[in-house]
């Protein structure tokens, strides 16, 4: 296997997943863009582990999946706290700070 | 890629198959007009991520990956399709207008710059096949000795993300 092959394909997600952070409206699926950008980090940290025969990339992949977990719990929470206050999940509607 | 010598037939088709899926996957994450199938077509890109950590040898953290993304995150993710009562079928009204003018260029742009500077410096490195894979018990004693200032760390933020979750989410 080339490494390259694994380093692309966590670009082509990455990539996928920046587009849906710009183009989505509904927080819950920003969320989820969000969770194929740190899956793509995933894969290039393990491809660097086995290629440099180095344990860290796999600890932090862990640490990585564990912060996502984390996030997802808190972004869902405060979706839930913006939903229960406007009727409404658009992040385009939420421009009280612009003064 | 072909001249490269003694391949590994089966690892590359399955890589092949998987990454396809992955991307078709991913694609339909961020285009669907269904949060629902959203969040199921983003069970098979993740599950596709857990296979490819297998390619990679990383058995432990594709077990992982199985039981806190397609577990847990997952679920979170439809309880809160559920809790925000999003419109049952498709719904015109999850994009932003005129957003994918601005979110293909930069999608391609950064495609593009991250393609060529990777296929510059990595242009036929090989990931060595012949290495002893780790085992948990190495990946253990990374946690618990080389890095455990992050693992305490990551404890507080999990707490912390626990209480205010809690704090965020409680009704009163």
């Amino acid at each position: 296997m080339l490494i390259s092959e694994f380093l692309l394909l966590g670009a082509v997600l990455f990539c996928i997943g920046v587009y849906g952070v710009i183009v989505r409206k509904n927080a819950v699926l920003v969320l989820m863009s969000i969770e194929l950008i740190l899956n793509s980090v995933n894969i290039n940290l393990l491809a660097f582990s086995l290629k440099y025969n180095d344990i860290s990339g796999q600890t932090f992949a862990l640490y990585i999946i564990a912060v996502a977990a984390a996030e997802v719990g808190v972004g869902l929470a405060l979706v839930l706290l913006i939903y229960r206050n406007k009727r409404n999940i658009s992040l385009d509607e939420l421009s009280e700070m612009k003064g | 890629m072909i001249a490269v010598e003694n391949i590994n037939v089966g690892q590359q088709v399955g890589f092949g198959i998987i990454a396809l899926m992955m991307i078709v996957g991913a694609i339909r994450v961020v285009t669907n007009k269904n949060v629902v199938h959203a969040a199921l077509w983003l069970v098979v890109v993740l599950a596709g991520a857990a296979a490819q950590y297998l390619l990679l040898a990383a058995e432990f953290v594709a077990v992982t990956q199985v039981l806190v993304y397609i577990g847990a995150v997952m679920v979170l993710f439809l309880f809160g399709t559920m809790l925000t009562r999003s419109k049952v079928g498709n719904d015109e009204n999850l994009d932003n207008r005129n957003g994918a003018f601005i979110g293909i260029p930069v999608a391609l742009l950064l495609l593009g710059t991250l393609t060529y500077g990777l296929l510059k410096t990595y242009k036929a490195e090989r990931l060595p096949l012949k290495n002893t894979p780790f085992n948990i018990q190495q990946l253990s004693d990374s946690i618990f000795s080389q890095y455990l200032l992050p693992f305490w760390a990551l404890s507080f933020v999990l707490l912390a993300a626990v209480i205010g979750a809690i704090v965020l989410a409680r009704r009163d």
